[in-house]
């Protein structure tokens, strides 16, 4: 392998990386605090690329409007799935809320089929993102370099909520004990509802930057990033919002790499990254960040 | 017990089938299943316009009146099989027609063998649809001759020697399909420099793909579905890509630009050889053309509507070749079509009942499907 292609592979890899550990956040978020693995995450992020479709291509919104309008009804659109799927089910076991979010995944997989029809769509690109740049031999987006900035950026900006504002000291009760946050006179429901509405906004910035990397939208087009990002948000330690981010660009690495150097193999690219999961699980079941399991799930 | 029952079942049977001629002396029924409803409703419709068409222009034969059954099966392939068995049950009719999809077309020629009646399909490219069957028959090419006509244009027309795959492992026309190309253009002279895979559903190929660049093939071959090829496509270009990229009939599809903007310019594929835009139209083609757009002045035609077209006039062209109305006499007189002049090209029944015409070339060329040439597949 040449140096040039090497680094073609790298910056491949750090692009796919990083937009997975964008996804992994909102998902792994959700988790820390809920304790419910959200499965309708990958429709969310759908969603939200959808949502900037229709600003720009039907409202003919600028992008950067569009695309603070799509986070912002994505957000909201989180907190109603919030409102009637898993509220009614708060107090249930909390397999209730797991079985309830694969039902609301297919749901809003199924409604997005019927009303933006199954035919794929192409996507608005701004140019300042995707147009490519050429150094030495190595072709690289613009996009390459900002998905990683803003995974760091919303990195810290979640941790920053989590752990310095007020709501974030509610989460951390929440995450803690419900009923005790609850006679301490936390506003629970409000709460888990802002949780939701946070994690949908992450869930569509993904949305949005991975619509901008594979221009496509397509209702089926949250599936298998969702489950990369679950993969991510294990690796990395679920409920750890910087875990998430070193599990996204590692899975990122090892699918790109897998191929780079075995291409042979390239068909077993998801296997190998479902098999990563199941190893993680057996051997180090709270990933390279998390804390210690006890009496959670 | 069941002795009686099944004696009197054939009794009955035997009762209906002799019935039948008689109850339909002055007309001969036809019977037509396709997906109106569902996913594959857009061929199937055009389809059903192609039949439609064919029959308004020839709706007799042998002196007697054709009578059309239309049944749709929804897309569903427990819907076809019990679409072709009303139509062979109630309506009586002496050859079926469809239908648009491999796995619909397998459940439907099932029925229509066990009862011994032809069944036709108009676009199902799988082998097996065929496969020991006595009495299925079909217009389209299938997926060895097609793999055949694209590495024959590859080698032969644009002197491409060096090829790459990108193979979808879990898609059978894929996987088939990519097999059929190699075994040809390696036995034409050609070398496959370069054979990688992925899975449906997949969206990232950067890694095939700049693995594929490090290898220089001239051609890459993708038998894909058009919205991943349109994805492939965008990301060959992004990374550099020079080699020219070829597709599969899948990748037919109106929207491709659209999709693909300017990442599918100078983007060929295989298709059936009929198309509104190509130049040199046979007369048969060209009388179909004309007549549909008399019938549909708001519609172009394409190469379902095409095909469709040729299914009804290749049974009716039995007919009257069998000089009777009787399904033993059609399906004989279909098995020895030969040189029959359609709309997509002259068409040969070979042993496997599979028809071997030409194959269609199609380019993206300034953001417009054209047809561009039309090839004899060297197997």
């Amino acid at each position: 392998m040449t140096s040039s292609m090497f680094v073609q592979h790298f910056l491949n890899a750090l692009t796919l990386g990083s937009l997975y550990a964008l996804i992994a956040i909102g998902y792994t978020m959700v988790y820390g605090i809920l304790r419910l693995i959200n499965f309708a995450h990958g429709e969310i992020f759908m969603l939200g690329a959808y949502f900037v479709f229709w600003g720009v291509v039907l409202l003919h919104l600028p992008w950067p409007v569009a695309v603070l309008g799509a986070i912002l009804i994505t957000a909201l659109t989180g907190v109603l799935v919030d409102r009637v799927a898993y509220r009614p089910l708060r107090e249930a076991p909390r397999i209730s809320a797991l079985i309830s979010s694969i039902g609301v995944s297919f749901f809003l997989q199924n409604l997005a089929v019927v009303v933006f029809s199954a035919i794929p769509r192409q996507v608005y690109r701004p140019e300042w993102l995707t147009k490519v740049m050429i150094v030495g031999k190595v072709r690289v987006l613009p996009l390459t370099l900002f998905v990683p900035a803003l995974s760091l950026v919303l990195m810290l900006g979640s941790i920053y909520i989590v752990y310095k504002t007020k709501p974030g000291l509610g989460m951390r009760a929440i995450a803690k004990d419900i009923e005790t946050s609850r006679l301490m006179g936390v506003p629970v429901n409000r709460i888990i509802s802002l949780t939701f509405g946070l994690g949908s906004a992450l869930a569509a910035a993904s949305g949005i930057m991975w619509a901008l990397r594979y221009p496509q939208l397509q209702p089926i087009m949250g599936v298998i990033p969702g489950f990369k990002a679950f993969i991510a948000a294990v690796l990395g330690g679920i409920g750890s919002i910087g875990g998430a981010v070193v599990g996204g660009v590692l899975l990122g690495f090892v699918e790109i790499m897998l191929v780079a150097f075995m291409p042979e193999l390239a068909g077993f690219r998801d296997a190998f990254a479902f098999v990563l999961l199941i190893v993680i699980l057996l051997f180090r079941p709270t990933g390279l960040f998390g804390e210690r399991l006890e009496d959670k799930v | 017990m069941k002795k009686w029952s099944v004696l009197s079942l054939s009794v009955l049977l035997s009762l209906v089938l002799i019935g039948a001629p008689v109850g339909a002396q002055d007309v001969i029924p036809i019977g037509v299943y396709l997906p109106l409803t569902g996913q594959n409703a857009f061929g199937g419709q055009l389809e059903l316009d192609g039949i439609k068409l064919a029959h308004m222009e020839m709706p007799e034969v042998l002196g007697k009146k054709v009578e059309l059954f239309i049944v749709d099966n929804k897309s569903d392939k427990v819907e076809s099989s019990n679409a072709v068995k009303r139509l062979i049950e109630k309506e009586k009719v002496v050859a079926v027609l469809g239908t648009y999809g491999s796995s619909l077309a397998m459940a439907g020629g099932e029925v229509a063998e066990l009862a011994g009646v032809p069944m036709v399909g108009t676009s199902c490219t799988n082998p097996l649809v065929t496969q020991g069957k006595k009495y299925v028959f079909r217009v389209c090419f299938i997926d060895p001759l097609q793999g055949a006509g694209a590495a024959t244009y590859a080698f032969q027309t644009l002197g491409k020697r060096r090829a790459a795959l990108l193979i979808d492992v879990a898609s059978d026309y894929a996987v088939g399909l990519a097999g059929f190309f190699e075994r040809s253009f390696v036995k034409l002279g050609g070398e496959v420099v370069a054979k990688l895979k992925y899975n449906s559903g997949d969206q990232d190929f950067t890694a095939q793909l700049t693995e594929m660049i490090s290898k220089q093939p001239d051609i890459l071959f993708i038998p894909a579905y058009f919205s991943e090829g349109a994805i492939i496509m965008k990301q060959a270009q992004e990374l550099g890509a020079e080699f020219q990229i070829m597709g599969g009939d899948a990748m037919d599809h109106p929207d491709i630009v659209k999709i693909g903007g300017d990442a599918v310019e100078g983007f060929i594929h295989t298709t059936f050889p009929y198309d509104p835009s190509m130049q040199n139209m046979s007369p048969v083609a060209q009388k179909f053309t004309e007549n549909w757009r008399k019938a549909h002045p708001n519609a172009d035609p394409n190469v379902n509507a095409a095909l469709g077209y040729d299914t009804y006039a290749m049974v009716l062209d039995a007919i009257k070749r069998a000089g009777s109305a009787d399904p033993k006499a059609i399906t004989q007189a279909l098995a020895e079509t030969k040189g029959f002049e359609g709309v997509t090209g002259s068409t040969t029944i070979n042993a496997t009942h599979d028809a071997e015409k030409p194959v269609g070339i199609v380019m993206i060329k300034d953001g417009k499907k054209q047809y561009i040439d039309t090839i004899e597949p060297q197997l």
